[in-house]
């Protein structure tokens, strides 16, 4: 069983937010997507100051097996990148809600977080 | 319905991860693809390959049955045991399946063909089988199993039954035996030593376990294909099928021309291809920055024309992308590959990667 933590906000595409103290977002992928990707070991990340719209690609994990894309989770612009994935990508496979975040985001609209799926929804749509 | 080996509930035992692969229910892997590669690279993994079809031919004209069926010629096996790697043409030269084929006496070869070209192949060589006399027995009783990597062959041994460890400590490369229901050959998918074991399958989970005991960790299909790649062997689909040439798939080299009156399948428009010259050469490609090749990825030779990477991974040996590829016969050693609409710079190199835990690569 994938661990979801509860403090989060979660996407159908199964991305994790986590609203930090700054006024910033940050996205990961969660622990169902690393599992289901298998071994990473390549990560494209978007550049620092790009803006996208909600549901945008705007990253992609490569796992040995596939590349997948990674879609914003509400629009805003990218105002961190974890630059450690460019050596350690397999963080995201060990530690998908801590070491492994993504990038972190300024919201347009904070409210949209509020639209996103909570732990325990997101929990039902992955046993469905 | 998948199909299931016999090998199945071990498998999930094992916390394998299941998928279908060519209508099997197969461990893709058990936890970790590239940890699984490594163990193979630097110890000793086992791959169950139950899904493999093992046919046994016989008859007293299965020797010039199989000079006809095959590209290449099985005139070359002049010890019992003794493999040949070939493949097998249809009427235009495109290539039905690759197979392994294991001279066992003067009327009785065996043959171990895809799982994924099963129906496909036992109708076309039953069918040309008919004229020679020579009959065909599929061969579902057993169970195969490849032990892979420098230290396979001595843990596989300590796990054999004695009487069939004793012959199997005797095999040179490429060589196979026959010990009652069971068979080990010195072969394998991985570019490192080892066996591949057909065993009763009554027998199959025991032997399993028996190679758990001695050291050997399972590992699945996702290595198995990482391995391959690194070591520059073709998949069966992927690199090569019915509409490709082996001229074009790299696999020229399987293809025996001489003696020039042997008719086999496929022979003639193969022939005229490689009279004519043909067009691409098979390569290895090689990214030099970060990202991984895909199959399909574009390859671009400057001012000579473009290819196609045929299967592309990350290489867990030399933590780098690679890939085989068609590029045109001319092409140079360097080369552009278009991964999501860029262009990366890529090297042309033999498509040999890594070989007994080595990298090939200057």
């Amino acid at each position: 069983m994938s661990e979801i933590p509860s403090e989060l906000r979660y996407t159908k595409s199964h991305e994790w937010l986590r609203q930090e103290d700054d006024g910033t977002v940050t996205v990961g992928v969660t622990d169902h997507a690393q599992e289901a990707l298998g071994d990473l070991v390549f990560v494209e990340l978007p550049e620092v100051g790009s803006t996208f719209a909600a549901e945008d690609a705007c990253c992609v994990v490569e796992s040995v097996k596939a590349a997948s894309d990674v879609y914003m989770p509400i629009t805003g612009e990218v105002v961190l990148i974890n630059d450690r994935l460019e050596e350690e990508p397999e963080i995201i496979n060990s530690s998908p809600y801590d070491d492994g975040w993504l990038f972190s985001i300024k919201p347009e609209n904070m409210d949209d977080l509020g639209e996103l799926m909570d732990s325990s929804t997101y929990k039902q749509e992955l046993d469905e | 319905m998948s199909q299931k080996t016999p090998l199945y509930e071990k498998h999930c035992q094992a916390g394998g991860k299941m998928v279908d692969f060519a209508g099997w229910d197969m461990p893709i892997n058990y936890g970790s693809q590239i940890e699984e590669h490594h163990q193979v690279r630097q110890d000793a993994g086992m791959f169950d390959v139950s899904h493999m079809t093992v046919l046994d031919l016989n008859g007293s004209s299965v020797k010039p049955f199989l000079q006809y069926l095959l590209a290449n010629d099985v005139a070359k096996l002049k010890t019992a045991g003794k493999a040949l790697y070939s493949c097998m043409l249809n009427a235009q030269g495109g290539v039905i399946d690759d197979l392994i084929v294991y001279y066992m006496t003067d009327d009785w070869f065996r043959m171990v063909v895809n799982a994924g070209t099963r129906d496909k192949d036992i109708a076309w060589i039953t069918k040309q089988a008919e004229p020679f006399n020579v009959a065909v027995q599929v061969r579902d009783d057993v169970a195969m199993i490849a032990v892979q990597g420098p230290n396979a062959r001595h843990k596989a041994q300590a796990a054999l039954p004695p009487d069939v460890a004793a012959q199997a400590a005797e095999l040179k490369k490429f060589v196979g035996a026959a010990v009652g229901d069971w068979f080990v050959a010195r072969t394998g998918y991985t570019g490192e030593d080892g066996f591949e074991i057909m065993v009763p399958e009554a027998q199959a989970e025991s032997f399993w376990d028996a190679l758990i005991e001695a050291g050997v960790k399972p590992c699945g299909l996702g290595a198995r294909d990482t391995l391959r790649l690194e070591a520059g062997m073709n998949l069966y689909g992927t690199d090569m099928d019915e509409s490709i040439s082996p001229l074009i798939a790299g696999l020229g080299w399987t293809i025996a021309w001489e003696p020039a009156e042997r008719n086999f399948i496929g022979r003639a428009p193969i022939e005229a291809e490689k009279n004519a010259g043909v067009k691409y050469r098979w390569a290895g490609i090689l990214l030099t920055g970060k990202g991984v090749l895909r199959n399909h990825t574009k390859v671009v030779v400057e001012g000579v024309g473009e290819g196609e990477v045929t299967s592309g991974t990350f290489s867990p040996t030399l933590k780098q992308a690679i890939g085989l590829a068609r590029v045109p016969a001319n092409a140079g050693d360097s080369c552009s590959v278009e991964i999501r609409g860029k262009l990366l710079s890529a090297k042309i190199v033999k498509p040999v990667f890594v070989r007994d835990g080595q990298s090939c690569i200057d």
